[in-house]
């Protein structure tokens, strides 16, 4: 022992005591319980290592205690996007042993704009191995875990039961859930973050005594309420500020240090610069973290959430007319109408000389349009473009048709100087 | 009877129904008539807000300071001069296209909204 305090010997995975069920009688674990594990847990550092955590070790908050602590903890981060970016970058820095990724996804251009631990000689890579690269290379130390997957109800509970702590870094609502009851089922902290626009919002779910998502909001929107694509957009360094907070809290919760962020949300306002909090607290009837909970094993999310699937696209059954076509027709000078359902601030973007209202004004500006004339209606890619078609059909048009693919398909087939976005 | 002053807090996603407005000051003595003053002056806020049943929707929390009302009385929770009443939405926003299959178009962050009038 005294030489292992040295960092003279290194463990192997083998000879790691299985911290999160030291007594697989216990299905529910604490962050206590298993920070006392982490406590006992006999992981060494090298003199590499000594060094590389220095301002670590030399603050008594962290210190040898503390940095081991950090090293025998496993920390599985679901999704390497905005918000995954820095909290897996500084988790790896700080010397988290194990780190987990969960992402299916491959690099974007428009991703660069937030999500740092990919470049640009990324795009087109998986995201997981392109973080896997950042992340070896500020800290070879690491044991990263890789898993090209999408995570669902099927393989959630057995990826879980291999780490200790869950940072929740996805971007919507049935994976939010998933997340939120397979933590509650395996017993792990749910890291939580979240972002929109300018908001974000951040917690710690899923502690044993703590309240999870579902305690805060017991149901997601509603079916019946479609997502208005247009209300998308966030502010790069938003998840940055999100993601760092998350990584402070995995810290804190492995090292046993300070206030978790356990029953409070912390609301960011990044525009006010502005920060507050809001008290949470376990809802004895949650159905799934209460006292007689109805949710016992995982379930389909996106049918919890009202989504259907993917087999039945919204603009299915509508009119809709190809960008080849409409620009043959435009040509030909034929008496076409084309309505832009987009956002102003798109049109800024590009625009192929539409009339625009956006899909929100539409109802109160329906009036501008000539029933008696054909009507072509685009948005950027068709979604938002088939609801306008959908409701100006019920509203007693019956020349309308969906340009199908929006002007994003127009820019791709028809004119490349249209920018994409 | 002089009600009290109170400010309610708009999230982004709804500010664009009141006047891209961070906060609104209603005078009430209750959070529901809070909310009645918020959406009588604000009328396209209503449908986000309530169901056409004219019940608060479930996914909308509301907090009087840091308290969620629904550990207080519910929307007959009386409110303060001062008091700050927030409109707390569940957002999604995280890692674009990351994990479930989504609409094309919705891109980070979500926020539904209807887009047919009642």
């Amino acid at each position: 022992m005294f030489l292992a305090a040295l960092g003279m010997t290194v463990i192997s995975d083998s000879q790691r005591p299985d911290i999160r069920f030291a007594d697989p009688t216990i299905l529910e674990i604490s962050t206590e319980d298993f920070m006392a594990a982490i406590t006992e847990i006999p992981v060494t550092l090298s003199k590499d290592e000594i060094l590389r955590y220095s301002r670590h070790l030399i603050m008594p908050e962290v210190g040898m205690e503390g940095q081991r602590k950090l090293k025998a903890a496993r920390v599985l981060c679901i999704g390497t996007g905005g918000l995954g970016s820095p909290l897996a970058l500084y988790l790896a820095a700080a010397g988290v042993g194990t780190l987990g990724l969960v992402d299916f996804d491959v690099v974007d251009y428009t991703n660069l704009q937030r999500q740092i631990i990919h470049s640009t000689a990324d795009v087109g890579r998986k995201k997981l191995d392109s973080a896997a690269d950042k992340l070896t290379a500020i800290n070879p130390f690491l044991n990263l875990q890789k898993f090209d997957l999408r995570l669902s109800s099927e393989n959630a509970l057995e990826l879980f039961r291999d780490f200790d702590i869950i940072a929740d870094g996805t971007d919507n609502f049935p994976t939010r859930y998933l997340v939120n009851d397979a933590c509650v089922l395996t017993g792990k902290p749910n890291v939580y973050g979240s972002i929109f626009r300018f908001e974000g919002q951040a917690s710690v779910f899923a502690t044993k005594d703590g309240p999870c998502y579902r305690c805060l909001y017991p149901e997601p929107p509603p079916p019946g309420l479609v997502p208005s694509c247009a209300e998308g957009g966030v502010l790069g360094i938003l998840p940055g500020l999100v993601g760092v907070m998350q990584a402070t809290e995995v810290i804190k919760l492995i090292l046993g240090a300070g206030e978790p962020l356990i029953g409070r949300l912390l609301l960011i306002d990044a525009l006010g610069m502005k920060f507050r909090e809001l008290k949470l607290r376990k809802n004895p009837d949650c159905p799934v973290c209460g006292t007689h909970p109805t949710v016992t094993k995982l379930i389909d999310y996106n049918e919890f959430c009202g989504i259907r699937g993917e087999e039945k696209p919204v603009g299915a059954g509508l009119p809709e007319i190809q960008v080849e076509e409409l620009k043959r027709r435009l040509d030909a000078k034929e008496d076409l109408f084309v309505l832009d359902v987009r956002e102003p601030h798109e049109y800024q973007i590009c625009n192929i000389g539409g009339h625009l209202i956006p899909l929100n004004d539409l109802p109160n500006r329906i009036h501008e349009l000539d029933s008696s004339r054909e009507i072509v209606v685009h948005c950027k890619m068709g979604g938002r473009s088939a609801k306008a078609v959908a409701f100006l059909q019920q509203s007693g048009f019956a020349k309308v048709h969906n340009l199908a693919g929006g002007i994003t398909a127009w820019s791709e087939r028809v004119d490349p100087n249209v920018p994409k976005y | 009877m002089l009600r009290p002053m109170s400010k309610i807090h708009i999230p982004t996603p709804l500010r664009q129904y009141v006047d891209k407005q961070s906060t609104v000051e209603v005078k009430c003595s209750t959070v529901g008539e809070a909310m009645s003053a918020l959406v009588a002056k604000h009328p396209d806020l209503r449908r986000h807000l309530y169901t056409e049943e004219g019940k608060l929707r479930a996914f909308v929390n509301l907090y009087v300071n840091d308290e969620d009302i629904r550990y207080l009385q519910k929307e007959a929770t009386a409110v303060k001069e001062g008091d700050n009443i927030s409109i707390v939405p569940s957002i999604a926003g995280g890692a674009e296209n990351a994990l479930s299959p989504c609409h094309p178009e919705r891109s980070e962050g979500s926020w539904f909204l209807l887009v047919v009038p009642d």
